[in-house]
């Protein structure tokens, strides 16, 4: 059976689910082979086996943190040709995508992004589905040149432990000097909140134009369920909330198990950004907003009466 | 110093955007269309670049560039009234249905037809199909290095710096010219044409090549060159209506209800 690469997504060998989610997905295609770029390749190797890696390619080396995206996508090239992969997945953000971008040019293979599932279709094509247009359709897609390469939305798949050897592969790679043309100069690193991270999370709570700047019941509500916070682009524009949490068309695009929406009208560009969540819950107080349209339960009201009140009933039935 | 920027003509993002269903391509002519929003900002970049640069505006210029119909015309009048200085229309009935690949391939053959920019701008993404990939595939075939999203840009001597804001992050890129940067909507506020620039960009150059100019096969871009195809499309059904009260005192507590109904507590 066909290798199908995965890039593995992760921060200093700490595997991110959305990678566990890949894996799954190779599965469909053919035999999974882990592709490990960066430092802190040990740490990562349990949780790959754990989740079907076959194989395991180890690119070991802090440089590839520094030099953005080129080099990676230099070394996934090269193994297009040694291994002939039935498929190339990685995580459909912007990272992922700028890799792929570069990685389709090289290849000259078709790159499909923010598919939302992937199947194996007829004659070993790669059939993937996307929402496009703000959620508005549903598309599927094949790759019809070279090997596909396909970004996945992190949240398209429950990921399943299946053991794999996940034996190394020890293959010689070459990074050009131009590739190393960009180079990370200095990290500030963010205080950690303690959340989940938005794309990641199972259920995701939003903040808009309704909390007039006050953050502090949507945070406590999404405490009290174990989930990210987001903001509409309104309050991340007002300077209410930091821009990596916007949802929306200009920020990220979460489809997590459950969205709460509380003080957000629902504009197209925060529907664009959360359209495909499979539960939406909206607390506002105009009954006429556009996000009501897309609720499967909503609360027309105060959200500074609402959420504390729910937060408090969520922590009591916790117990 | 010579800007490129890459700008697109989408159609309006209020607009119901559909499908061609014999093609399976994107219905551009049936919606209004306009300069993606997203785009202004790199334009404001371009712009502010060139007029901080030694020389200024007079010595400094920023051209714009886009791939589209006849009507994506209007984004380079846009472009130029808020001040770039001259515009390059690449069109050519042979591109409708060009995938990003294609797109990129004609992108990176008019910037090398314009020139040899320092700096190549783009926006983060388009407002239509929003891949966000056309900016590293222009790279890519460019042979120049990428420093994306940038939430500030500068640019000292020979070097472009700028601040990405990442999840776990803020970090600070670096890369000499050229260079391509795409810019987020934080980078800065796009300004609005004023009445002299509507009256100046009347007498700006605008060039408009087919792919014949730029010494591209029309087999080569297009539908029928894409590297992927889409099969079907589907409308996606309407939400079943959901349930929705009113607070009276215990909206708060129906919510909690409903969270442990469905499992979610």
């Amino acid at each position: 059976m066909a290798e199908v690469l995965v890039l593995v997504d992760h921060v200093d060998g700490m595997v991110r689910k959305t990678t566990l989610e890949m894996l799954t997905i190779a599965r469909r295609l053919g035999e999974p082979s882990a592709v490990f770029i960066g430092a802190g390749l040990d740490a990562a190797k349990e949780v790959l086996a754990q989740y079907g890696a076959e194989k395991l390619y180890g690119f070991e080396s802090a440089d590839y943190d520094d030099y953005v995206v080129a080099p990676k996508a230099e070394v996934l090239a090269q193994l297009v040709t040694s291994a002939s992969p039935a498929a190339v997945l990685m995580t459909s953000s912007p990272e992922g995508k700028e890799i792929a971008g570069r990685l389709s040019i090289k290849t000259e293979s078709g790159l499909i992004t923010d598919a939302v599932d992937v199947q194996a279709g007829e004659g070993g094509a790669v059939r993937t589905t996307q929402s496009v247009f703000a959620g508005g359709y549903t598309v599927q897609a094949t790759v019809t040149k070279g090997t596909p390469i396909i970004t996945v939305k992190p949240n398209s798949v429950a990921p399943e432990a299946v053991s794999g050897a996940a034996v190394e592969q020890a293959v010689e790679v070459s990074i050009s000097e131009g590739a190393k043309g960009a180079r990370i100069t200095d990290r500030k690193p963010r205080a950690a909140t303690g959340r989940p991270e938005l794309t990641e999370a199972a259920i995701v709570v939003s903040g808009g134009r309704g909390t007039a700047g006050d953050f502090s019941k949507i945070e406590e509500f999404a405490d009290s369920l174990g989930a990210a916070v987001g903001a509409s682009r309104a309050a991340v524009d007002a300077g209410w909330y930091p821009h990596t949490s916007q949802i929306g068309q200009t920020g990220k695009e979460v489809s997590p198990q459950l969205y709460v929406a509380a003080g957000i009208s629902g504009a197209i560009q925060h529907r664009a950004g959360m359209q495909t969540s499979k539960t939406i819950i909206a607390i506002n107080k105009d009954e006429e907003a556009p996000i009501f349209e897309l609720v499967d339960f909503g609360v027309v009201g105060d959200l500074f009466k609402v959420l504390p009140q729910a937060t408090e009933a969520v922590n009591k039935a916790k117990g | 110093m010579n800007i490129v920027v890459c700008i697109k003509y989408v159609p309006d993002a209020q607009a119901e955007l559909t499908f061609n269903a014999s093609d399976n391509t994107t219905d551009r002519l049936g919606v209004e269309g306009l300069l993606s929003e997203l785009d202004e900002y790199a334009i404001e970049a371009g712009l502010k670049l060139a007029e901080a640069a030694a020389g200024g505006v007079a010595e400094n210029t920023v051209t714009v560039l886009t791939v589209g119909p006849d009507k994506a015309a209007d984004a380079i009048k846009k472009a130029l009234q808020m001040g770039a200085h001259a515009g390059v229309h690449v069109s050519d009935e042979a591109i409708h249905g060009s995938d990003a690949a294609a797109t990129s391939l004609i992108l990176a053959e008019a910037v090398k037809k314009i020139g040899s920019p320092d700096l190549i701008l783009t926006g983060m993404a388009s407002t239509d199909g929003s891949m966000g990939v056309v900016p590293a595939m222009l790279a890519e075939r460019l042979g120049l290095p990428q420093v994306t999203l940038a939430a500030e840009l500068t640019v000292d001597g020979g070097t472009v710096i700028i601040r990405r804001d990442g999840d776990t992050a803020s970090v600070t890129i670096t890369a000499s010219l050229p260079a391509l940067v795409s810019v987020t909507d934080q980078i800065n506020e796009p300004r609005y044409p004023s009445f002299k620039g509507i009256m100046a960009a009347k007498k700006k150059p605008v060039e408009t090549w087919s792919l014949a100019d730029l010494g591209l096969d029309a087999g080569s871009v297009g539908l029928a060159a894409a590297w992927t195809k889409v099969e079907s499309f589907t409308k996606r059904p309407p939400r079943a209506k959901g349930q929705i009260v009113t607070d009276e005192g215990d909206g708060g507590t129906q919510l909690a209800e409903f969270l442990t109904t469905h499992k979610f507590v």
